[in-house]
């Protein structure tokens, strides 16, 4: 499934975009965690291939990371799922640069493409290194989703923008992932800077952790990536049907806006 | 050595692998250090701090016992007796500098066996900074007393529970701090590795030590120079520092790593921190844990033109064990009556170890000597207890 023509379609129904993130072998069902989800009414889904040393992310993506690498989770052993998993919504992965590095950048954009993957964000890879990247994603068919953060100024944004593929990652705080009391005002800003640079959907992530925070962000975004809110309840013992409940209520309150 | 690249790189190694939301920063450090390195004031300034508060330059020493044993002429770069005790001291008042001059207030580091954090600490009190160090908790504890330290100094060192618990967690841990706090925070790291500019500036912070050597061999050799010229290699700060001014001469470099934490010889080609280098590492890149009783060398990297001196050939990279590196500590206290670093132990145990084999016999061999062992003493009385004395058995 492509991913940026899909989302463009939901995006220009009206419809929010909702990408809930999992890690993949956090816990044992996650397989069913990533399915329910889909049917809960996400528009595409994040999965995490866990690293060893995830340094963009906080405790509850840390310790997801952890608990899927004891349990021996690989990213070939990750992809074999995905390749039989059939969730009917475009799925993307998040994982660090170097498990690209190890496997090459053209070996592994083929696999994600053999096994329906349709984009990959790698949050350490910046622009200015992740050219050979992006040719080898496209040249698999694979959307490399770039990274726009606060900080970043407005002209290199544009260049970001221009380079990204499927939809645009606007990092809504300075900050590594992770659940936040409130939304930082910088979510909302980031929407509406990122909207006069690009016309692809512009997703915001990062520091966005409940259904009322979503709906407040996507009155100016295209869309959502949630992520710790979600682990964390895996974590913390979720069935996948609790997973998708919680899905479900973001979906709820994005759909009343 | 020349400066790398304008996209960070030595040969095929470095780069700039970090979040967007830390390029901007990465940027203006570089812009920052390529002015201040261009103005003679702020090297006036670095010198003049280095000299009265650092106690710039450290000696060069002979080693004539130790030399008659060996059959080797040993001389000892002491970075020892800079203050805080070892090379450390150098590329961080150059860093708290050049933060000042940015407009930052707040340094941040990463320690493994605590040298960094306590000689950042000893910045922050110095320029009346805030000063929060990262040190994995398994350091915390064998490297008690410099955690008392840095808290002397007025510093807080946060303990990192996370992975394995060693240096390469705390520099995530730095990371992760630095990416949230970034507009008024400057990251001090404390070798030469991380994004650009950082190995390279580390590199220029540091290179006082082989500029120095150097003009202090060729003092002591009538105008010679040394024959090999060798340094402990962690992330490769003081041993980059050191080749930096022995580069252009005839000397063969080496750069001992701890056996558990051989990036160069037993790893591959990676990315971590920030930088392309070579990394311990499995088959599907994730990151192993290095291994070794040295703090300071346990990490599973190298800086990025280490691994380029390497691939040139320039400099040669090898390996010293846990047990020949005590020995070494303990022979050169009972020799020389100098008490080394267990990282720079490292060194003198692979001249110990090379000397008369492929160190030819009656070569002049320059050894920095990073820094000193007070901190690692009762950690060596826990290995050894009592039992005899290391020169007997050498
Ligand atoms: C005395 C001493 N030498 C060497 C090192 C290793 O660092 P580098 O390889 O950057 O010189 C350390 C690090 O903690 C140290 O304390």
């Amino acid at each position: 499934m492509e991913l940026e023509p899909h989302l463009r379609q939901a995006r220009d129904r009206g419809r929010k975009l909702l990408i809930p993130y999992v890690t993949a072998g956090a816990t044992p069902d996650w397989p069913d965690a990533v399915r329910a989800i889909a049917d809960a009414g996400a528009d595409a889904i994040e999965i995490g291939i866990p690293f060893s040393d995830p340094m963009m992310d906080g405790p509850v993506i840390q310790q997801a990371s952890l608990v899927a690498l004891q349990a021996g989770t690989t990213p070939s052993g990750v992809l074999d799922t995905l390749a039989s998993m059939e969730p009917g919504v475009p799925l993307v992965v998040m994982t660090y640069y170097n498990i690209v590095f190890r496997a090459s950048e053209r070996r592994f954009a083929g696999r994600l493409a053999e096994v329906g993957v349709s984009g990959a964000i790698l949050p350490d890879l910046q622009l200015d290194e992740a050219g050979s990247w992006c040719e080898a994603a496209d040249a698999a068919g694979v959307a490399s989703v770039l990274l726009v953060a606060p900080s970043t100024p407005d002209e290199r944004a544009m260049a970001i923008c221009s380079r990204s593929r499927g939809f645009v990652y606007g990092v809504g705080v300075m900050g590594i992932t992770g659940e936040r009391a409130s939304l930082a005002t910088s979510a909302r800003q980031a929407a509406t800077r990122l909207r006069r640079f690009t016309d692809l959907p512009v997703c915001i992530g990062v520091g966005v952790s409940t259904p009322g925070q979503a709906a407040q962000v996507c009155a100016d975004a295209d869309g959502v990536i949630v992520g710790s809110a979600l682990v964390h309840r895996m974590l913390d013992g979720a069935t996948p049907q609790d997973a998708a409940d919680f899905v479900g209520a973001i979906r709820k309150a994005l759909d009343s806006l | 050595m020349p400066a790398p690249g304008p996209d960070g790189r030595f040969g095929e190694f470095g780069g700039r692998y970090v979040p967007e939301s830390l390029v901007p920063a990465c940027m203006e450090l570089e812009g920052a250090f390529r002015d201040a390195w261009a103005d003679p004031s702020f090297h006036a300034e670095l010198d003049g701090i280095l000299r009265d508060y650092g106690g710039r330059p450290t000696p060069l020493t002979e080693c004539s016992r130790l030399s008659d044993r060996l059959g080797v002429r040993l001389l000892l770069k002491r970075e020892d007796l800079a203050h805080t005790g070892s090379h450390k001291i150098n590329n961080v008042i150059g860093q708290a500098l050049l933060a000042r001059r940015m407009g930052k207030r707040r340094l941040i580091a990463e320690t493994g066996a605590g040298q960094h954090g306590v000689a950042t600490a000893t910045a922050a009190a110095l320029f009346g900074m805030e000063c929060v160090v990262y040190m994995g908790e398994v350091d915390t504890e064998r490297q008690e007393l410099n955690v008392f330290r840095m808290e002397l100094l007025g510093t807080e060192v946060r303990p990192v529970r996370t992975g394995s618990r060693t240096l390469k967690d705390a520099v995530n841990e730095a990371l992760r701090d630095w990416v949230a706090s970034v507009e008024g925070t400057h990251y001090c790291i404390g070798s030469v590795m991380g994004p650009h500019p950082y190995p390279w500036m580390v590199r220029e912070f540091q290179r006082v030590v082989g500029d120095e050597a150097l003009d202090q061999c060729r003092a002591i050799l009538d105008g010679g120079e040394p024959d090999w010229v060798v340094a402990c290699v962690g992330g490769g700060s003081n041993a980059a520092g050191t080749f930096a001014g022995f580069v252009d001469t005839g000397a063969a470099l080496v750069g001992v790593e701890a056996e558990g934490g051989a990036a160069i010889t037993r790893g591959t080609p990676g990315v971590l921190h920030g930088m392309q280098s070579h990394l311990l590492q499995d088959e599907d890149g994730q990151i192993s844990e290095a291994e070794s009783i040295s703090a300071g060398l346990d990490y599973p990297g190298i800086g990025p033109e280490h691994a380029h001196l390497a691939a040139s050939g320039r400099a040669r990279y090898e390996r010293a064990q846990d047990a020949e590196v005590v020995s070494a500590f303990r022979l050169l206290a009972e020799t020389e009556g100098i008490i080394p670093a267990l990282e720079s132990a490292h060194a003198i145990a692979w001249v110990v170890r090379e000397a008369g084999r492929s160190i030819p016999e009656g070569s002049t061999v320059m050894v920095t000597l990073s820094g000193r062992g007070d901190k690692d003493v009762a950690q060596v009385r826990d290995l050894v207890g009592r039992e005899g004395s290391a020169a007997d058995g050498a």
